[in-house]
């Protein structure tokens, strides 16, 4: 049977998740060297997971994650040296250098944080998709957490109320199997995370998160129903990250023969070995793309490397949004370039709300059922 | 011309009307907004007026709607979040403290939050120590909030108005005590600005900072000092953060002493932040060191005259005044 993808939708993948992982590499050794400090933790192993949604949504649709965060923008299309330079702590950062790994933001890219408080992120995103709903309009939002986030409060109170609200928001976690340096397993009475949707009368699946194209088909379907109306969706991504929970954990909590094993599962082989067995691309298409993604993420380094720290006076910015202040556009501010697909959204004489969350016919013959009167 | 009495609830209820109907962006959600009308009837008649899409009841789940309404914001609409009370809102905090207070500076001044979260505040009658506690010092110590505590009627509208176009994230306490008290309140168009303080009461002899419920406590201090040939000025600082230092100042030197009332705990309190405040800009100006006049350092009881000793009360406010002033019986 044919490949239902062509060659430049598996081009495009593999080179994202190709510049995430050498990205991701180069990160690891600066922070050895010391350029990069704070808490930074590496998505080497997970591409797929950041990659494969990514292409199956519209780039205006709402992606948010967690601390482990460098990925997904950089799969959105995300400029590398300014993430490169937040890492360093440098004024050309998406974040000026204030966020740091954990918190890159890139709003012209749909791209709305990373968040270093376990699950703190997940009902944000359910709020972005009732703003969706509230204004018509038919955008998802695609919202990661890891696998230990499922056992917070945040989580249970979130997916209560947006599969009650049919929320259009798509919930992926990324089950990596360790909550830092504590297996899932010693944690969680119910391991599989994706069952926890059925709790809440939503629909939950499991994935293949080393496999991109899985990862592709499984958020295209979600992101359909979420659009037509149908509520929310819990994708469990089974994943594995090659590195330690953060670049200072040795990850001696696991074996070596267990990341050997896993290795063998490397989604970026994986994809490339697919193209090339479809007969969509040869070697030296691959070739050309390692070249280009070596060269792009030395520049970004060296982008980071020679950008200034943050002026002082940047202390007393971006607390508090001052009468008239307009919102900061980071690729306008560091690039000069004109950034117009910043987000516009309806004024308040504008926007016609016409959704109704409980209709009043619902209400009254539920009223009516349990005996109640208005 | 004769402005009409409203109750403090009726006054907040106006202006959240008045906000909804100007800008469709501005919704409202809480435990009971809606169909129950308001646990403590803030939002009464809102759901028929502006349906179920911009009047929520949400589950009780503090820390997920108000998650879900600060994502809200992120992305354009302003939410008002009602807290049953305050002291539910602790189980909300880190929503409100992580994402809400700082997401304009993790993003490096990409992001706005354009949020209300409101509700009562402070002792409540009889309802112990889970029930009964003033929190604003919790907030008003996180950059990134504005935290206000509208005393009156009047501020309670026009701060309530100003809080729903203020682009910053706004913590809003209201008097439990308070939304039964009546007052004159301006119809239609009236916002107070935040960060400002107000004179309530002029007087030369004396400044008694407060906020709140506290206010009624020190103007009837204020009225029995006066008997005694005592001029108190009040000052309403309504807005906890950020601090009016202008008005605060202003007034010291122009009493040269200065009492300080809040119904909260004395150890971190905003009083104490008041005082450092004083003394490091206007030292030269006093002539007694400035008193203070808290809740007792303990938790609430439930019992009626320990609930009372728990409390400031013009009694004790009186008292803090002529310390301050070296009378006698102090």
């Amino acid at each position: 049977m044919a490949s239902p993808y062509s060659k430049e939708q598996l081009l495009t993948m593999y080179r994202k998740m190709y510049l995430i992982r050498r990205f991701e590499e180069r990160t690891g050794q600066q922070y050895t060297l010391g350029k990069i400090a704070g808490f930074c933790h590496l998505y080497i192993g997970q591409e797929a997971v950041a990659v494969g949604p990514n292409e199956a949504i519209r780039p205006d649709d709402y992606m948010l994650s967690a601390y482990r965060d460098h990925g997904q923008p950089l799969a959105r299309g995300s400029d590398a040296g300014m993430v490169m330079a937040e890492l360093f702590g440098r004024g050309t950062g998406y974040s000026k250098g204030k966020g740091g790994s954990m918190h890159i933001f890139d709003i012209e890219h749909h791209f709305y944080g990373g968040y270093g408080i376990v699950g703190g992120q997940i009902p944000l995103a359910a709020g972005m998709a009732f703003a969706s709903r509230y204004r018509n309009e038919d955008r998802v939002t695609v919202c990661y957490f890891g696998d230990a986030a499922a056992n917070q409060g945040s989580f249970h109170e979130t997916l209560n109320m947006a599969s009650k609200w049919k929320l259009p928001v798509i919930y992926i976690c990324e089950n990596n199997r360790y909550g830092m340096g504590t297996a899932i397993a010693r944690t969680s009475a119910v391991p599989e995370i994706y069952k926890r949707a059925s709790a809440y009368g939503m629909r939950g699946e499991p994935v293949d998160g080393m496999d991109c194209l899985k990862m592709y088909e499984a958020v295209k379907d979600a992101a359909a129903y979420c659009r037509a109306g149908k509520g929310p969706v819990l994708l469990e991504a089974n994943t594995y990250r090659f590195r330690g929970h953060s670049v200072a954990d040795p990850a001696t909590y696991r074996s070596k023969q267990e990341v050997e094993e896993e290795r063998k599962n490397d989604p970026i082989p994986k994809l490339r070995d697919y193209a090339i067995k479809n007969k969509l691309a040869v070697d030296s298409d691959f070739e050309a793309i390692d070249e280009e993604v070596k060269a792009q993420v030395d520049a970004a380094v060296k982008f980071a490397d020679e950008s200034p720290e943050p002026a002082l006076e940047e202390l007393w910015r971006d607390t508090i949004v001052e009468e008239g202040e307009q919102d900061v556009r980071p690729r306008e501010r560091v690039l000069g370039v004109k950034v117009t697909n910043w987000p516009k959204y309806p004024s308040g004489q504008e926007l016609k709300v016409t959704w109704d969350l409980e209709p009043r016919e619902q209400a009254e013959q539920a009223d009516k059922k349990a005996g109640l009167s208005r | 011309m004769t402005m009409p009495e409203l109750m403090y609830r009726e006054a907040l209820n106006q202006a959240l009307a008045e906000e909804m109907e100007r800008d469709a962006n501005v919704f409202l959600i809480g435990e009971e907004v809606g169909r129950y009308n308001g646990a403590f009837k803030v939002s009464q008649g809102l759901l028929d007026r502006f349906g179920s899409a911009r009047i929520i009841d949400a589950p009780i789940s503090e820390l997920g709607f108000t998650g879900m309404s600060v994502g809200a914001a992120m992305v354009g609409l302003r939410p008002v979040v009602e807290m049953m009370t305050w002291n539910f809102a602790i189980l909300a905090m880190d929503q409100i403290v992580n994402n809400a207070a700082k997401l304009r500076h993790m993003s490096g001044g990409q992001l706005r939050c354009p949020i209300v979260f409101r509700g009562p505040g402070g002792a409540g009658g009889r309802l112990s120590s889970q029930h009964s506690q003033a929190l604003e010092a919790n907030y008003a110590h996180f950059p990134g909030l504005k935290v206000i505590a509208p005393a009156t009627p009047a501020d309670a509208k026009g701060m309530l108005k100003a809080a729903i176009r203020d682009e910053n994230p706004v913590i809003m306490f209201e008097g439990e005590r308070l939304y039964a008290l009546k007052g004159e309140v301006p119809e239609g168009e009236h916002v107070v600005p935040l960060g400002k303080a107000d004179v309530k009461r002029e007087g030369t002899d004396v400044t008694i900072i407060t906020w709140s419920r506290m206010y009624y406590f020190c103007m009837e201090a204020a009225e029995q000092l006066a008997k005694e040939g005592i001029s108190a000025e009040v000052l309403d600082l309504r807005t906890l953060r950020p601090l009016d230092e202008e008005a605060i100042l202003a007034s010291v030197r122009k009493t040269n002493r200065v009492v300080i009332v809040e119904e909260g705990w004395a150890l971190a309190g905003v009083g104490a932040s008041v005082v450092d405040l004083i003394q490091s800009k206007a030292f030269d100006d006093l002539d007694a060191p400035v008193g203070r006049v808290t809740g007792l350092d303990v938790n609430m009881s439930y019992a009626a005259n320990l609930e009372n000793a728990t409390q400031p009360d013009a009694p004790k406010i009186i008292d803090a005044v002529k310390k301050v002033l070296y009378r006698e019986g102090a």
